[in-house]
């Protein structure tokens, strides 16, 4: 038994709704209980999708588990097919669903669906989502890619981008575009994008990308042995890492190793005089471990930061970022306890962090600026403009995103010269960030209008209307992010009317007044 | 006391027929209602005992609203913990011994029940008896089940709130006590009326802290705040307390037949009672009138989702104007919404749990101008052309009685307004 506060990773049965809602043409039926139907908002909320999950719940309830669960199960496959008409389904079981073992693997075989019906095993209670994931798509392309004949022109299939992956979306387009600018064209790009039709037609591409290791990985290795296709190994995340990969594609491929570098802007920003001020900043790097050792040799070699700490999450890639760490000369992370990492970065007290949206709330509590480079994601983390991490305008993305949260170059100066002044203090933060008020309490946050003062008759701005005590405890109690609209409605409320003090019921006339 | 509501004349929903059908539920587990009430009881800490999967609920439900460190965490069973159940006990007061001693501030423990501890038949109460000895008298620790296979969404506030009833202390003065986590500005709204007619004294479940001298027993006249607290109804009945029943506190009709269920039980003058309730009776008329505007006489459709939907559906048919085509919720407890029963004019079906699919066939026959319905499926019927209004929303925000009644119509106006203001559509 293991106390969590926060998780890095989900269950792996979301791993495998992460590659069923990525995919058209399939279908997951799940045996889980009521309200494990949450996962569905991960998708319609977080990456803001237009479309349910193609995934059927049995949600079976307590009653049901006395009686018949298994019948559940197979009713729920039958409907799911007679209503979605998938060209594949997978079949899993839940955490709990594990526990009363109804193998919902050997009922789907046994009901004679006209489609291939593919069963996973996916160990609730041992593994996670990331191995969900990979685990998911490798049975998928197991049970369906078949060897064909090779396409004429060069081509390489794209594997591992998912639903509710970091930046996915963007770098499928961007990886296509060095490929194509070396003359190699796309066969297929699985999960995310495909249908069960492609996975079958995967054998007719030359090579594979595995864009994502911690996704694609058993599938890649399987190709490459049943298929003969070679996969990339170098993920293009950076300047650097980025001439690799079209080198080592040329190697594969033995194209040229062409890379367009017209709007390749992160060499020039870097070694611009603005950007002296990045030198030697002491970074701490956590994330999954492919998006780690990515941004370690970012930060290293086009950033100029010092990198104090790494670590990663999925003990998948403990190894190679173990290795990568010692490089450096620092000592890996390797955990998924979210309490120890914050301790880490309590102690190495760096000057920025490139994390995840839980680091992002430990810089927020140490008043350490945070940028995001890898999942867990949040709404955040699916802009709706083109904002890939790899190739080219990856790395420019990442020079912008990566600086953007630091006090910018002369401002910083500024910052010491006048560390007196009362609004051009350290607490004030960077000047681009707007309203930036002092470090937030734990408990409520910053009011973008404070009270002043906590006693006796307040006086407004306008300086002609009294709040009443009474009053002024009850503005206290609306949630601080609208109680500066509460406040200045009142007054102008009052103000209109030529009432000299604020009563509780003013408050609420004017609250009933302004009200749509 | 006050006039009686008008009842519909065409009859109320009370005696419809309930559709019921078995099928896919889209809701949340019983857990989610921890995300609210661990900031209600400021010294209580929520330990959920179960998988990664509840860890991963709780966080997806609460991740974006929580900064502070959350006073609930998850002990995540793990395959040493399936293997022999003895062993499972021991883990968790080792567990829990290490949580009591990082958070000193805690006072209630509640261990939260769940899919996986129930079906491996972990016995939370006798590690609740264990350890309520073990760290009495500073420490007291109760348990609860939160999980899907018993409990819908605001069930979990249900369970939790009857597991605190049986060990309340006998108080067998004359008391009103209200049921039900609401905001402080909302509670104290409530509080603040009923004093002015004289009640008291007034206790609140659950009290903010477990120091709070809250008793219950032969004098105690209870009030339900929400829909969903049936559990602690019975376990309020049980400790000798006396429900009064009535429509629940949502709008202006809702609110003053709320309060005069309880004026009448403390015999308050008619004067009074119109005295104290005359201008924010009046305001909340007003707000309501403005911000239900674009809601009249648009049609709307309920999910399932968390019990407050009947209460709805009366507010908005009856203040705001709307027509209910169907209305849903998890399961329906004739006990406590038949008031609100009775006021909504018959008409639309009333259905009972769902088969998601199904009912989603229905909503798009229907093509409501506006569909209430969890998070799981408000962009896909939004991407379909249908306004959406999310449910979850009106369980975390302040909508009770007559200062909120104008931002309860608000909440279902905007989707509407804000589908008429947007021009991002080629034309």
């Amino acid at each position: 038994m293991k106390l969590t506060v926060w998780t890095y990773e989900g269950p792996p049965h979301v791993g495998a709704m992460r590659v069923a809602t990525g995919m058209t043409g399939l279908h997951y039926v799940l045996h889980a209980p009521q309200g494990d139907t949450y996962a569905d908002l991960l998708f319609t909320m977080i990456e803001r999708r237009d479309h349910r999950p193609p995934v059927t719940y049995t949600t079976f309830q307590a009653r049901d588990l006395g009686a018949d669960t298994a019948n559940l199960f197979k009713s729920a496959a039958q409907d799911a097919y007679d209503r979605f008409k998938p060209e594949a389904i997978i079949v899993g079981a839940s955490c709990t669903a594990e526990l009363i073992q109804d193998d919902p693997g050997g009922m789907a075989e046994t009901m004679g669906l006209p489609v291939p019906v593919i069963p996973l095993e996916l160990p609730s209670y041992q593994r996670k989502e990331n191995f969900g994931a990979d685990e998911t798509f490798f049975q998928i392309v197991k049970t369906l890619a078949k060897p064909m004949e090779r396409t004429k022109q060069i081509s390489a299939n794209l594997i591992g981008p998912t639903a509710l992956g970091f930046r996915h979306r963007d770098d499928i387009q961007e990886v296509t575009a060095l490929l194509s600018d070396m003359g190699i064209s796309v066969n297929v790009v699985a999960p995310m994008t495909s249908s069960p039709q492609d996975i079958a037609r995967m054998g007719a591409a030359h090579f594979n990308v595995l864009m994502y290791p911690e996704t694609g990985e058993s599938a890649a290795r399987w190709l490459e042995r049943e298929m003969d296709q070679p996969y990339t190994k170098i993920v293009p995340i950076g300047v650097g890492a980025t001439r690799d990969f079209v080198a080592e594609v040329a190697e594969i491929t033995g194209r040229d190793a062409y890379i367009d570098t017209s709007r390749l802007r992160l060499p020039w920003y870097s070694k611009s005089v603005d950007s002296t001020y990045l030198t030697g900043k002491r970074v701490f790097i956590f994330g999954d471990g492919t998006h780690v050792m990515a941004a370690a040799r970012v930060a290293r070699d086009e950033m100029g930061f010092e990198v104090v700490g790494m670590g990663c999450y999925n003990r998948e890639l403990a190894r190679p970022v173990r290795a990568m760490a010692k490089d450096f000369g620092i000592t890996a992370t390797i955990t998924d306890d979210y309490l120890e990492v914050e301790h880490v970065i309590e102690a190495l007290q760096p000057e920025m962090i490139l994390g995840t949206q839980m680091e992002r709330h430990i810089g927020k509590r140490l008043g350490i600026p945070c940028a995001v480079i890898s999942a867990p994601v949040h709404v955040q983390d699916f802009p709706a403009r083109y904002s890939p991490q790899m190739g080219v305008e990856g790395a420019n993305v990442l020079f912008d995103t990566w600086v953007h949260p630091l006090v910018m170059g002369l401002e910083e100066h500024l910052l010491h010269m006048f560390r007196d002044d009362f609004e051009f203090h350290d607490a004030a933060g960077a000047s681009h960030h707007g309203g930036s008020a002092p470090a937030a309490s734990a408990e409520g946050g910053p009011a973008p209008q404070t009270p002043r003062g906590t006693s006796g008759q307040k006086k407004t701005e306008s300086g002609d209307v009294i709040w009443l005590d009474a009053a002024e405890r009850e503005l206290k109690k609306i949630p601080f992010f609208v109680r500066g609209k509460a406040r200045r409605n009142t007054e102008s409320f009052a103000a209109e009317r030529g009432m000299g003090e604020i009563s509780v019921d003013t408050l609420y006339e004017a609250k009933a007044h302004f009200a749509r | 006391m006050t006039e009686l509501p008008r009842l519909p004349p065409s009859g109320g929903c009370r005696d419809t027929p309930i559709l019921k059908q078995r099928g896919q539920r889209e809701v949340f587990c019983g857990l989610t209602g921890i995300i609210w009430l661990h900031r209600k009881m400021q010294d209580a800490f929520f330990l959920v005992v179960g998988s990664r999967t509840c860890a991963h609920l709780l966080q997806s439900a609460a991740g974006v609203m929580i900064f502070a460190e959350p006073r609930f965490g998850t002990a995540i069973l793990e395959e040493t913990d399936l293997a022999g159940l003895a062993d499972a006990q021991d883990e968790l007061d080792k567990v829990v011994n290490e949580l009591l001693a990082r958070r000193p501030d805690i006072k209630q423990l509640f261990l939260v029940g769940s899919c996986p501890s129930e079906v491996i038949k972990l016995d939370l109460a006798k590690a609740a008896e264990r350890m309520s000895q073990t760290h009495a008298p500073h420490v007291r620790v109760l348990n609860f089940s939160g999980s899907g296979i018993e409990t819908t969404f605001t069930q979990g506030e249900d369970a939790c709130l009857a597991s605190m009833v049986p060990v309340l202390p006998k108080d067998d003065q004359r008391q009103l006590l209200l049921v039900g986590a609401l905001p402080d500005v909302v509670e104290e709204q409530a509080i603040g009326l009923l004093e002015a007619m004289g009640i008291g004294p007034i206790k609140v479940l659950p009290a903010p802290r477990a120091t709070d001298d809250l008793g219950v027993g032969a004098g105690t006249v209870y009030a339900l705040t929400q829909p969903f607290l049936g559990d602690t109804h019975d376990a309020l009945t049980r400790r000798g307390a006396r429900h009064l029943p009535a429509p629940f506190p949502f709008g202006e009709e809702g609110t003053t037949q709320w309060l005069a269920a309880i004026a009448a039980e403390f015999g308050v003058a008619p004067d009074l009672f119109g005295q104290v309730t005359a201008a924010p009776r009046a305001r909340a008329r007003k707000a309501i009138s403005q911000a239900s505007e674009n809601l009249r006489g648009k049609s709307v459709f309920f999910f399932p989702d968390s019990q407050l939907e009947i209460p709805l559906a009366r507010f908005l048919t009856r203040e705001c104007g709307m027509d209910a085509i169907e209305v849903s919720a998890p399961f329906i407890h004739k006990g406590i919404v038949g008031p609100d029963l009775d006021m909504l004019a018959s008409g639309p079906t009333i259905s009972e749990g769902q088969d998601v699919d199904l009912q989603l066939d229905r909503a798009r026959d229907a093509r409501a101008d506006l569909t209430v319905c969890g998070l799981g499926l408000a962009n896909p019927l939004e991407a379909e052309g249908l306004a959406t209004k999310w449910a979850i929303e009106l369980v975390f925000t302040p909508v009770h009685f007559y200062e909120q009644a104008g931002d309860l119509a608000g909440l279902f106006s905007r989707p509407m307004r804000r589908a008429g203001l947007l021009k991002v559509d080629a034309t």
